[in-house]
């Protein structure tokens, strides 16, 4: 397991080097002039362009440009945008909203599609699977930009059940909706993955053993099925809160809610190219992490699964 | 060594349609013996299955649908889906224009007809793009082994790594950003590569298991025994065994490119406004959505539809592939 997990880390680094050089190329060496609108109506003052040129050394080669960025953020120096804000204030500022919104929809997709998973599991074919299979069917198919939309529309501003955008500082009851849209896809799929997984573990020989023992079908159920059916389950939900994390830009812009998505959705259409790339690393690291964290946290679930 | 050696090693070729040509397809339906005969491979069997699944047809009929509609949009609708006129600005659907009209007076019925064709056409060409070079590397790294599947898998976590909507966003509007004016194909051309680019990992990584898994089964090792060559092995071999995950996942895909596509232009980095596509008539009905809602019900109720049968086709043809589920 040790060997496994330094491993693992080890490959992780040229996968984070690898990303976030793609991500400043993208961002910086494409052609143009970086400054272009960035001081207003009228071109920037000498003395600004040179004090970012210095900055962000964008007289070298954008290699060198990466390691020097690359250096200053292994110092926890993440940059400043154009107008000399700190790109780590932003962070600082939008990322817990983010992480609430993540939590909200990790919850709902959990609670609502594991039990949905579980029941339709044991009695398939009834009308209860029947309806969970067609609604999980619609809920995969309507993109979440579609689904936040009517439900905005319909219960914000028809019914006037919520508010229509998620207010100042992002109370948690604000989030509800916004983290159901989130998190309905996922829900869909997480109702499906146990459905499937309970249903075949079912029928395999621990819990006929477990019924011949005479124990109780709420703890044959309860603990034997349950233990063994979520390991898919979990690992999923764990990838989906990477993917979460990593900003929900469309929910965030429609309940007009302060996170990292908008941040950097703001940045890229303002050209904030630091700002973007700052962003963008963070949000990777998050990713490739939570990644990491799920591939050890199936290793620990699963006693049958042994890394060398 | 010889055709017929190679083909009795390999009991799944039967399932390519092109090696059975010696009987007729029909022989071995009306009696249950003729059909017994002759071994069914992985895909025939899926396709047996297929055939009674009410599932299949259905999501295959709207899938037709969709597909003439986005060839010979024209068989539906005569209107001029780019033409405009003001003095009909915003009007609620009527039998003139069955579906409305948008802000600039235009019919959105044939809007709706006409969008098929981009959405369709760019999930399609994406979805095949991004198998053909994820099976291809996965293939390879999986076959090879060693440093080039090292070397092949690290690339693939590097594109992995990027978050696929903000990685979408960040490529798209460096090259598609607002100001930029491109002809119609080259709008299409770009998100149809920026999809490729941030979806050929997933496809790699499953061809590459599937590879992984098979490489060394007995009908391989027999084949590799009779001299045949790495060629043959994958192409004749190695490929028709492992195309099932992969197929499954491309069916699914095309529905969900078709969503992604939508989520691209609503946010104004994919397709604009000379091309026609339900994502972009979304994303310009969406500031309107109080005072003329059906603007957005419609083309989201097509995209709704269309990303459906795909999803739904997928689920048949993962449950007639997918041996657990028998």
């Amino acid at each position: 397991m040790g060997r496994y997990v330094l491993r693992r880390l080890l490959q992780l680094i040229p996968v984070f080097f690898g990303t976030t050089l793609l991500i400043y190329w993208l961002v910086w060496a494409v052609p143009g002039d970086p400054f272009a609108g960035k001081c207003g109506e009228r071109p920037c003052s000498p003395g600004f362009i040179a004090t970012m040129t210095e900055k962000y050394h964008l007289d070298d080669p954008w290699p060198v440009q990466y390691v020097h960025y690359m250096a200053n953020l292994l110092t926890g120096d993440f940059g400043e945008t154009f107008g000399q804000r700190p790109i780590s204030d932003i962070i600082i500022q939008a990322y817990p909203n983010t992480l609430k919104l993540a939590t909200v929809a990790l919850t709902i997709e959990a609670l609502i599609g594991l039990t949905a998973g579980v029941v339709t599991g044991l009695r398939r074919n009834g009308f209860l699977d029947n309806l969970v299979l067609i609604s999980t069917l619609f809920l995969l198919a309507i993109p979440v930009f579609v689904l936040g939309f009517v439900l905005q529309f319909l219960l914000g501003v028809q019914l006037g059940i919520i508010e229509p955008t998620v207010r100042d500082g992002a109370p948690w009851a604000d989030l509800i909706v916004p983290g159901f849209v989130l998190g309905s896809g996922s829900m869909a799929y997480v109702a499906r993955l146990t459905r499937t997984s309970i249903a075949e573990n079912r029928r395999a020989d621990y819990v006929r053993t477990a019924i011949a023992k005479g124990l109780p079908m709420r703890r044959v159920v309860g603990v034997h099925l349950l233990r063994n059916s979520l390991i898919p389950v979990i690992t999923f939900l764990g990838t989906d809160l990477g993917s979460l994390m990593s900003g929900a830009i469309i929910t965030e812009g429609i309940f007009r809610i302060n996170g990292i998505g908008g941040a950097v959705y703001r940045a890229i259409t303002t050209k904030e190219s630091a700002t973007v790339v700052g962003i963008v690393v963070v949000l990777v690291m998050v990713y490739l992490l939570m990644n990491l964290l799920v591939d050890l946290l199936y290793a620990a679930l699963d006693p049958r699964i042994r890394y060398e | 060594m010889s055709d017929p050696t190679a083909a009795m090693v390999t009991a799944p070729q039967a399932a390519e349609p092109g090696v059975v040509t010696d009987t007729p397809p029909d022989a071995g339906r009306p009696g249950e013996g003729a059909s017994k005969d002759k071994p069914r491979g992985l895909l025939g069997d899926a396709w047996y299955d297929l055939r009674r699944k009410p599932l299949f047809w259905i999501s295959a009929a709207f899938i037709l649908f969709f597909v003439i509609m986005a060839a010979f949009p024209w068989l539906f609708t005569q209107t001029d889906p780019n033409f405009a006129e003001l003095s009909r600005s915003r009007q609620g659907p009527s039998a003139d224009a069955w579906f409305g009209t948008d802000i600039q007076g235009r019919d959105i019925y044939a809007r709706v007809i006409y969008g098929s064709r981009a959405s369709i056409l760019v999930a399609v060409a994406a979805t095949i793009g991004t198998v053909l070079i994820g099976a291809t590397v996965g293939v390879i790294a999986g076959f090879r082994g060693g440093w080039i599947d090292q070397l092949l898998s690290r690339i693939g976590d590097v594109f992995f790594g990027l978050p696929f909507v903000l990685g979408a966003i960040v490529i798209l509007s460096q090259f598609n950003g607002p100001g930029t004016h491109r002809g119609e194909w080259a709008i299409m051309g770009l998100v149809i590569a920026v999809l490729i680019i941030l979806a050929w990992p997933v496809s790699m990584r499953i061809m590459r298991s599937t590879v992984l898994a098979t490489k060394n089964a007995d009908y391989i090792l027999a084949a590799r025994a009779l001299g045949a060559s790495n060629t043959r092995i994958i192409f004749r071999h190695l490929i028709p065994n492992c195309l099932a995950p992969v197929l499954v996942y491309a069916t699914i895909l095309v529905g969900a490119f078709i969503s992604t596509e939508a989520a691209l232009s609503y946010l104004g980095v994919g397709l604009q406004t000379p091309v026609v596509s339900w994502g972009v008539m979304i994303a310009s009905a969406q500031n309107l959505i109080r005072v003329s809602p059906y603007m957005l019900l419609f083309p989201a109720g097509a995209l709704v539809l269309a990303v459906l049968s795909f999803v739904m086709l997928g689920e048949a043809v993962r449950e007639a592939l997918d041996p657990k589920m028998r």
